[in-house]
């Protein structure tokens, strides 16, 4: 089953996020900043990266672009929540390296119809 | 699916909660000039979490308001808005209604509405428009033909296309989603195999989609790679519309989710709060110790185990088994102390959670009275019981009220007077015995005893003639009805008096007193019990039962000289304890027991103290001293004067729990004079003090 | 504790046909009474007791239930019968209370408990006036079984009477 590394500095957005992803079947790891995730991210593997932008310690911007020098995470689709529809905040994650953004507020059918749309 | 995401509120609102005591500390400690932007994007980033979150769960409104908040912080992190004291103050004032909200959401009730967008109105006087908008989307409505045969799609990728994890197999799967799919690939760029970069993107296809299909849900599949490819989407009919990478596209936007329909008035609660949280957050290394020692106590567990078991007719092997018992048993012991010492400190948190909503009351208030003050805090780190701290935020509160108001001076009067123009109050905690001990000290003006026992004369509490100790004259802010302000304050004025907090510190096992020197300051002493589940008792015997003192209310045991006795009025026997006279009690006079009128010489009194009262109680027998697990009378029964609870003892019998200010009070209601006052020995006549009596 | 009070001890721990009104009955002086067995937590022979002070003369204090502390009301006294002495029959039947504000353990001292029996709710007659010997506000009706008359008693009243009202210590 797919593995997915949910990063978010907010406990309650990690709960949901978690629990909707694993009720599909997912495996889910959670992780709140940046710095976390990519050490998790180097000792293990997964088939999506969904990172918040805003979180203390590295943000999910400087977190892609890490993840992305990574030769595991080359290709790995890595997602950012942005929380507004303004074109910048989704062109910094482009910029950086992300596949594509999941616009907050979501709930949790669009957050699976995503996943499902990246996942297969 | 539809999940309930009510599961997750709880969490939503704690971490809501401190992220705004976080806003609220950081902006409290802002550097206006020279602001540290570390600090900004700290608090940029709690606001930020706090709008996510809740729009997420579904509290629009806490949402809308915070996007503006949110808006004003990002303009201060990015450099292009100068943070002023003014923003600082609109901010704070945010907190406030943020709080307030959230509050709404959590327990239910009705939003103040007209102060909420009062303050967002400041928000957005300061940010220069009307309000932002959530979104800045264009909408494109003329594209958005349904095309009733469906379209014909170039797709073609940009070399890197695939260096951001998009893949286009994806692409055509949701394509295909969409309708009748047929594809064409055009490998025409394709290089020659050896110099082939697998990580390149050299494919391109022709994609013909035949359906009632909607424009916009093609768009939307391409809608991450819009400026990694070339896209044109034409339909079937005929006119050729070019979709240039450059341009705004029409993105349907999964926005607000439709489960937040909510109405403005009335918000049912979320959860219902007795202010108390059902959670409590605890450092690893505490549950860490606990899975030792509990390891510890299974290990000792076996042991005993082995050491029990058959004994034999041998009694030398039965002597050895013995002693592996009787060690075993010292270790059990040991074991269970250590346990319940590690889980009792479980519930213990750090007294600085009911410090921290001090520096805002100060900062509040002293603009509002004009007056300049200090604010220091020692001992933040000292633990004590999270429900005993989470009823003493409000009588600490209105304590730092009391100082502000009526102990700090004005600026002007304090020059007068000789003092630096800004005050101090000073919060200290730190452990004593079995207790937390915390200081509320200013160098203020002091208790005004003057004022003070004028009033109380004046409502009948003193004598016209009685003499009192200063710390008597002190200790009366504490009796309800004397409020000495001019006109009752707005801010400490309001009905909750100092009794209520002597009341309410009482009602935690506690106690408060002031020690106070006029002209130089007042320093309020508040004492509690570390915990409320466990006392250190003296088991005595009266009668046929066996009761629990606390051993903390214990002065001495002593035993009863008949010179000491005198009686009063032949109602009551006072015993002369060195330089006063205590009151002696007797448990058929308290507890209505079988009446007991043997003589008292050579009995055993307990001398105990109740909240400034001193007593002698009779006692049969001066049993042993012991910790005592306090059971509550009221959760199968009522409260019941004088006893605070009940114990179960070794042998499984029940023993009550004396509650030594509850027994004195009894005593006095019984019609009995109150010989605690200053020491005059009752010579001859005892009608004096039996007149005196209220 | 006798055979026949242990042997109902497992009649109320065992599966109950939830379409019956099941009752447990017990002896006061010459009359028999039922309360409802699902409010029946368990029979327990006499044992000591801790008096209380200052209660009314009906409550005989309280005891050790497995740690929780449970008050125990002797019925007679009650309802104004003459005292006896407690002997080897006398029981004490452990009820789950329910009071306004939230469930109560509470214990009857009885003379003895009689038998468990079905009741259905047709079978159930309203109580006349009694007049003076037991308050009929505790009385939900009575049944007729074997040709005897049994009381069938609302405990939640009969138990929740304002002398049991409690303060709250500790409310704000």
């Amino acid at each position: 089953m797919a593995s997915i590394l949910a990063v978010d500095d907010s406990a309650s957005m990690r709960q949901m996020v978690t629990f909707t992803l694993k009720g599909a079947g997912y495996d889910v790891t959670e992780a709140k900043d940046g710095i976390e995730a990519l050490q998790i991210a180097k000792s293990n593997s997964y088939n999506l990266v969904i990172t918040d932008v805003n979180m203390p310690n590295m943000d999910g911007i400087t977190l892609t672009k890490e993840l992305r020098a990574l030769p595991a995470y080359k290709f790995t689709p890595i997602l950012t929540l942005t929380t507004e529809s303004s074109a910048d905040k989704k062109m910094a994650g482009k910029q950086a390296g992300a596949t594509g953004w999941i616009v907050k507020p979501f709930n949790p059918d669009q957050l699976l119809a995503t996943v499902k749309k990246v996942l297969g | 699916m539809s999940i309930d995401m009510e599961q997750f509120h709880q969490t939503f609102f704690e971490e809501s909660f401190e992220g705004l005591d976080i806003m609220e500390n950081e902006l409290l400690n802002l550097d206006v000039g020279n602001a540290d932007n570390e600090s900004i994007n700290t608090i940029f980033r709690s606001a930020h979490s706090i709008k996510g979150g809740s729009g997420t769960f579904g509290f629009t409104a806490i949402a809308e308001f915070t996007h503006v908040a949110e808006t004003l912080l990002d303009e201060m992190r990015d450099g292009t808005r100068q943070i002023t004291q003014e923003a600082v103050d609109i901010l704070l004032k945010s907190v406030d209604v943020m709080r307030d909200m959230l509050n709404v959401y959590k327990d239910g009730g009705e939003m103040n509405e007209n102060n909420n967008i009062a303050v967002q109105k400041e928000l957005e006087n300061l940010l220069g428009n009307e309000g932002s908008s959530t979104s800045d989307e264009d909408s494109n409505a003329s594209e958005n033909k349904t095309a009733s045969d469906g379209w014909h799609i170039s797709f073609h990728p940009h070399v890197e296309m695939l260096r951001t994890g998009n893949d286009p197999v994806r692409m055509m799967y949701a394509l295909a989603d969409l309708g009748e799919i047929e594809v064409i690939a055009d490998i025409s760029e394709l290089p020659a195999f050896v110099d082939l970069n697998p990580e390149d993107s050299h494919l391109s296809w022709k994609i013909t989609l035949t359906g009632d299909i909607n424009k916009d849900d093609i768009v939307e599949v391409f809608d991450w790679v819009e400026d990694e490819c070339d896209l044109e989407i034409v339909p079937r009919a005929n006119k050729t519309e070019r979709i240039a990478d450059t341009q705004e596209t029409t993105i349907s936007d999964p926005s607000i989710p439709a489960a937040t329909k909510e109405t403005t008035e009335k918000k049912t609660a979320t959860k219902k709060s007795g202010g108390e949280t059902a959670s409590i957050r605890v450092g690893i290394d505490k549950v860490d110790e606990i899975i030792n020692l509990v390891g510890e106590l299974v290990i000792t567990q076996a042991m005993l185990g082995q050491a029990g078991g058959d004994m034999s007719t041998d009694k030398e092997y039965n002597e050895t088994r013995m002693e592996k018992l009787l060690e075993g048993l010292a270790q059990l012991e040991r074991n269970t102390r250590e346990i319940q010492e590690s889980v009792m400190r479980i519930r213990m948190l750090p007294i600085s959670f009911v410090f921290s909503r001090v520096p805002r009351l100060v900062h509040d208030l002293s603009s509002k009275l004009n007056k300049k003050v200090d604010l220091v805090t020692l001992g933040e780190g000292t633990e004590l019981d999270k429900t005993v701290m989470e009823k003493i935020g409000d009588p600490m509160v209105h304590l730092v009220r009391n100082a502000l108001d009526h102990g700090i001076e004005t600026p002007e009067q304090r020059i007068a007077a000789g003092k630096s123009e800004t005050g101090t109050l000073t919060l200290n905690a730190y452990h004593k015995g079995g207790n937390i001990v915390i200081e509320l000290s200013d160098d203020g003006a002091g208790i005004n005893k003057e004022r003070v026992l004028n009033k109380a004369r004046a409502n009948g509490l003193v004598g016209a003639n009685e003499e009192l100790s200063d710390d008597a004259i002190n200790d009366l802010i504490f009796h309800p009805g004397l409020s000495t302000a001019e006109a009752l304050s707005d801010v400490s004025g309001r009905g909750v008096g100092m009794d209520v907090v002597r009341k309410n510190i009482k009602s935690l096992g506690g106690s408060v007193r002031v020690n106070s020197t006029e002209g130089e300051g007042a320093i309020f002493t508040i004492q509690l019990p570390l915990t409320l589940a466990i006392l250190d008792g003296q088991l005595v015997k009266v009668g046929t039962e066996t009761f629990v003192v606390p051993l903390v209310s214990i002065i001495e045991s002593i035993q009863v000289k008949s010179e000491n006795l005198s009686g009063i009025a032949g109602k009551a026997d006072l015993y002369k304890l060195r330089n006063e006279y205590i009151p002696v009690i007797r448990a058929d006079n308290i507890f209505n027991m079988p009446n007991d009128d043997s003589q008292l010489e050579n009995r055993l009194m307990v001398v105990v103290e109740g909240d400034g009262h001193k007593a002698g109680i009779i006692v049969d027998d001066l049993l042993a001293q012991q910790q005592v697990v306090i059971k509550s009378l009221e959760t199968n029964y009522q409260r019941v004067d004088g006893i605070s609870g009940a114990t179960i003892l070794g042998d499984g019998t029940v023993a009550l729990i004396l509650d030594i200010t509850g027994m004195i009070d009894i005593y006095k209601e019984k019609g009995v004079p109150d010989p605690t006052t200053p020491v005059t020995p009752p010579e001859g006549n005892n009608s004096d003090i039996a007149d005196e009596a209220a | 504790m006798t055979k026949a009070a242990s042997e109902l001890n497992s009649i109320i721990g065992s599966e109950l046909d939830s379409d019956a009104d099941q009752y447990l009955t017990f002896i006061l002086g010459s009359e028999e009474y039922g309360v409802d067995i699902l409010r029946v937590q368990e029979i327990k022979g006499w044992d000591s007791v801790t008096p209380i002070p200052n209660t009314p003369e009906y409550i005989k204090g309280v005891i050790n239930l497995r740690g929780t502390i449970v008050p125990i009301v002797d019925l007679r006294q009650r309802f104004n019968m003459p005292e006896i002495e407690y002997g080897p029959i006398t029981v004490v039947i452990v009820l789950k209370i329910e009071c306004a504000d939230r469930d109560r353990i509470m214990g009857i001292v009885v003379d003895g408990v009689s038998d468990v029996y079905d009741v259905p709710p047709e079978e159930m007659k309203a109580a006349p006036d009694f007049g003076n010997v037991v308050d009929t506000e505790f009385v939900r009706g009575l049944a007729t079984v074997d040709e005897k008359m049994i009381i069938i008693l609302d405990i939640d009243h009969l138990m929740s009477g304002n002398e049991m009202q409690e303060t709250d210590i500790l409310s704000a």
